[in-house]
């Protein structure tokens, strides 16, 4: 059996399923429930300064899809609502009777030095493994000039990630916000801060909905909404993108990562292991079916890896990066084609009419004999995978490479391109 | 035989009486029609489509669902099939449009068309808003002949069109066998009454009931005092045995009970305690399934042929198995024994196909017991009722001869539903037929 242990930033879990800071790491209970059903590790909701924050009701919403429940999800809460010691009280209890467990404490407070100096020293009291420094909230908090107030502004990420780095022997994670343009300018500052990893995304602002009888953004509060914060299966692409962009970097090289943003399946942990992160962290989809799932989560990864030949997650962490290309570095000379399994085709022409009303006019509608039959024109198929993901049944349509017989051709190459820089040799 | 003839009323307490004849299928609530909904592809060229008779644009519907569009899914649904309603409920969907399904392909297990259907009519007849409105009048007058399906869907659709109907009905109500023929757990609550208040209630149709052609009123003169005249009266004769016995007490045409069935409290309807069903359709099913329901302990069908080659699809089948039915398969009945005038049992012969494929008796026999004999071996077209004009009026295997446009050999003379069908009786297809010939009658007046 594969050896699911991982260490990021000198912390070290049984295994790199974590939960994130939110509700599910709010108190004792729940993680000590977390603790129990085999998570490697938590992030403790945030807290900050007291006197706590106070939080509205009707906190959620959620983008339900085709009768899937909470595809997307989000919340205006703010950060732990209960007192700094009690919370301080239980990661203590909680971090001695799991000692192998990892435990972070994600922190947020005003933009002074004052401030985070002195919960560093109360944090580290607990014998937590590390903190993080939560710089992604973007709602609430971020108008009290806290969280993505700052996670947009790298020069003050820096400031406070130095402040942290002189006040604290713990390992500092700094949590990005997604709401940026790029995610490196933020993920370069929090390095030369001093920063020992980073944690990304959080939540994404946004407005799940409108109640068209109240004309109410949702979720609404009394007549009113405010924007919250996007998270579950709907983010993962752009968690992915952002945590690609920084384990490729140059200027981020070796900043280990903890990935974050819809993360549910074993598989999609692989996927950001595979694009470099160290650990997986974990919010709505616990939020939406318990703890439980971490089960299947280490099974699965160990039966992947096993089938794989991984014998530890740094076998394969990182494998994807270096085929995350930019877009002038993909062969040109890549050809494929759709093609239609017709023994699998249940004759829903959603194939045909995708393309024809949208791509490439490449699928033809027959009949014969009153019976409906697809068949792709290799003419005119320009191999765009549309079809292939339209199409309902699982491997029905697959996009199968032209043997053309010629060499790999970037952009810059190409004869096509009109700005292409003659090569010597032509 | 020795006890003695034991048919009775009142054989079940009122409750499992209401249990036994309420509603089969529970209709959806909203949540289980939108994640049913979601189910469907939205597939071009949907071969669900294709295999409805009515053509109801069945994706479009179905997303009319899925996006709380209801009124809009219904209206959709009623537009190709003015009774969508009834057919949600009637319809043998397994050999229509959810055996067509490509999710019937993908993993046997179609949409639930038939049930959402339900779902968006439903919502719409409940609401009480009339979604038709009426082309202007054009001073035009149409005699329909019968309110069953194929009549009121021609009459709606003439009305529609701005035209001024009169529907001519024998019986008491309008609904055709919606009222008086399909088994009662399809369609209770009074459905069928509420769905022809529906269909009157786009104005122009005058429904005139207990008024026969071929008694009250005659072809000759609808011909002269209307434009046009259709057709729809079903099939009114009953299939003999032409077996010794048949005359006995006990001994019953099964769509002359279901009708006074449908009509009753069943609580009042006298059944026995062994019944045997002759025939391999829908309304043997129908008359054993709803013969169970009331009571009666033993319930066989006996019918000459495999269950493959039985009217009734592989559904109603099950239905009948699961409702207690026994079903013979390969036997048929060679004599009704009576005792006193009444049937008492019945003789039957095994049956096989010989060489050449026919049917044949074995001569191998045996009796089952019988306090009620339901004959349900098929309907015929009865020609009196149309009124001595046989001779005009050409009738080609048993029914009335028409044309694509449904039109019959007689001028200005359009027939639809049971009395043309030359494949199964179905209720959509009865409505197509009406809607059909509206289609080529609103043409003819208009050219
Ligand atoms: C027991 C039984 C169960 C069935 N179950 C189903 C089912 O589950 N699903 C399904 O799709 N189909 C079913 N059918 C078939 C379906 O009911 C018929 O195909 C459909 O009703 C045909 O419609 P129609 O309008 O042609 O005739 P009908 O419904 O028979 O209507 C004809 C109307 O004309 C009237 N009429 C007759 N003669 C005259 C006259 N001389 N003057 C004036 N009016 C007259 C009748 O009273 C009647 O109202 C069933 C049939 C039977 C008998
Ligand atoms: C209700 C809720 C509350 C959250 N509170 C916090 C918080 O206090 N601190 C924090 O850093 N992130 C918070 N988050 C963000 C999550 O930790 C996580 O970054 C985000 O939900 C993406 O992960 P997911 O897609 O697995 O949910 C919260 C998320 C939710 C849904
Ligand atoms: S790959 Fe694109 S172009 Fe080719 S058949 Fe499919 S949809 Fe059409
Ligand atoms: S989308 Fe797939 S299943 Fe549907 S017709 Fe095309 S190939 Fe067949
Ligand atoms: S065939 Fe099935 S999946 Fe396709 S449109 Fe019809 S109901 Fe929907």
């Amino acid at each position: 059996m594969a050896d699911l242990r991982c260490e990021i930033a000198g912390v070290k879990a049984p295994n790199p399923f974590w939960l994130a800071s939110a509700p599910p790491t709010d108190k004792e209970y729940n993680v000590v429930r977390a603790f129990k059903a085999g998570w490697g590790g938590v992030v403790w909701k945030t807290l900050g300064e007291d006197p706590p924050v106070v939080n509205t009701t009707s906190r959620y919403g959620a983008l339900h899809y085709r009768g899937h429940r909470m595809m997307g999800f989000n919340n205006i809460e703010l950060i732990s609502d209960r007192p700094l010691q009690l919370n301080l009280q239980e990661i203590k209890r909680v971090k001695k009777d799991w000692p192998d467990r990892a435990i972070l404490v994600s922190l947020m407070v005003p933009c002074e030095e004052e401030s985070w100096k002195a919960i560093l020293e109360v944090v580290e009291e607990t014998g937590a493994d590390g903190v993080e420094l939560n710089f992604g909230c973007p709602h609430g908090m971020s108008e009290r000039g806290m969280g993505s107030a700052v996670g947009q502004v790298p020069d003050y990420i820096e400031m406070v990630v130095r402040w942290c780095k002189a006040h604290t022997r713990m390992p500092v994670f700094v949590k990005l916000t997604p709401n940026v343009t790029s995610i490196l300018a933020p993920a370069r500052a929090a390095r030369r801060g001093g920063a020992d990893a980073v944690s990304l995304i959080n939540t994404i602002n946004s407005i799940t909905g409108v109640d068209l009888d109240l004309m109410t953004p949702m979720p609404t509060v009394h007549g009113k909404g405010a924007h919250g914060g996007y998270c579950g299966p709907a983010v993962k692409p752009i968690a992915l993108c952002m945590v690609g962009e920084i384990a490729r970097d140059t200027e981020c090289r070796g900043l280990p990562i903890s990935a974050i943003g819809g993360i549910e399946t074993w598989r999609d942990a692989a996927e950001f292991i595979a694009m470099g992160a160290g650990s997986a962290q974990v919010c709505t989809a616990a939020m939406h079916y318990g703890f439980r799932i971490v089960e299947d989560m280490v099974t699965g990864l160990s039966n992947w890896m096993d089938q794989k030949g991984y014998r530890s997650i740094e076998d394969f962490r990182g494998a994807a990066v270096p085929n995350y290309v930019d877009w002038k570095d993909l062969d040109m000379n890549w050809d494929i084609k759709a093609r239609i399994d017709q023994d699998l085709c249940i004759k829903c022409g959603l194939c045909h009419i995708a393309c024809e009303d949208t791509a490439h006019q490449a699928i033809a509608a027959l009949r014969t004999d009153g019976a409906r039959r697809y068949e792709v024109i290799d003419a005119e198929c320009v191999g765009c995978n549309l079809c292939s993901h339209a199409c309902p049944v699982e491997g029905c349509i697959t996009m199968v490479p032209v043997e053309s017989g010629r060499p790999y051709m970037t952009w810059e190459q190409d004869p096509r391109n009109p700005r292409r820089v003659p090569q010597a040799a032509e | 035989m020795g006890d003695a003839v034991d048919i009775r009323a009142g054989r079940l307490t009122p409750a499992e009486y209401d249990a036994n004849f309420d509603e089969l299928y529970p209709p959806l609530d909203r949540k289980r029609a939108l994640v049913e909904a979601s189910r469907c592809y939205f597939c071009h060229d949907a071969p669900c489509v294709e295999a409805c008779p009515t053509s109801i644009d069945i994706p479009r519907f179905i997303r009319g669902i899925h996006t709380d569009n209801v009124a809009g899914a219904a209206t959709t649904i009623l537009e190709a099939n003015i009774m969508g309603g009834a057919c949600a409920r009637v319809c043998p969907t397994e050999i229509l449009c959810e055996g067509a399904c490509v999710r019937t392909a993908q993993e046997n297990k179609p949409v639930k068309i038939g049930l959402l259907q339900r779902y968006a009519t439903d919502h719409l007849l409940e609401s009480g808003t009339q979604p038709f409105t009426r082309a202007a009048p054009t001073g035009q007058r149409i005699a329909v002949v019968g309110a069953g399906p194929a009549g009121l869907a021609c009459a709606h659709a003439l009305a529609r069109d701005g035209h001024d109907v009169v529907v001519f009905e024998k019986r008491p109500k309008g609904g055709g066998l919606n009222e008086y023929g399909i088994a009662a757990y399809k369609v209770p609550h009074g459905f069928a009454q509420k769905e022809v208040e529906f269909i009157l209630g786009v104005g122009g149709i005058e429904l005139r009931c207990g008024v026969a052609l071929g008694r009250d009123i005659h072809l000759r003169d609808l011909r002269r005092e209307f434009s046009a005249v259709f057709i729809g009266v079903g099939l009114g004769g009953v299939n003999v045995l032409g077996l010794p016995g048949e005359e006995l007490a006990g001994v019953h045409n099964a769509v002359d009970y279901i009708a006074r069935l449908r009509q009753a409290d069943p609580a009042s309807l006298p059944v026995g305690h062994d019944v045997v069903v002759i025939g391999g359709g829908n309304t043997a099913i129908d008359i054993a399934v709803q013969s169970r329901r009331l009571g009666a302990t033993n319930v066989t069908i006996a019918y000459r042929r495999g269950a493959s080659q039985m009217g009734a699809t592989r559904h109603e089948q099950e239905v009948a198995q699961t409702n207690g039915v026994t079903i013979r398969h390969w036997t048929r009945p060679v004599r009704l024994i009576g005792e006193d005038d009444h049937v008492r049992a019945v003789e039957l012969e095994y049956t096989q196909l010989g060489q050449t494929g026919r049917l044949m008796g074995t001569d191998d026999r045996f009796t089952l017991r019988a306090d009620m004999v339901f004959k349900a071996i098929g309907q015929h077209l009865v020609p009196s009722a149309l009124d001595g004009s046989v001779d005009l009026l050409e009738i080609e295997r048993g029914k009335i001869k028409v044309n694509e446009d449904r039109m019959s050999s007689l001028d200005r003379v359009w027939a639809g539903g049971d009395a043309i069908g030359q494949g199964q009786d179905l209720t959509v297809q009865a409505v197509e037929d009406g809607k059909i010939a509206a289609r080529a009658i609103h043409r003819y007046l208009m050219d």
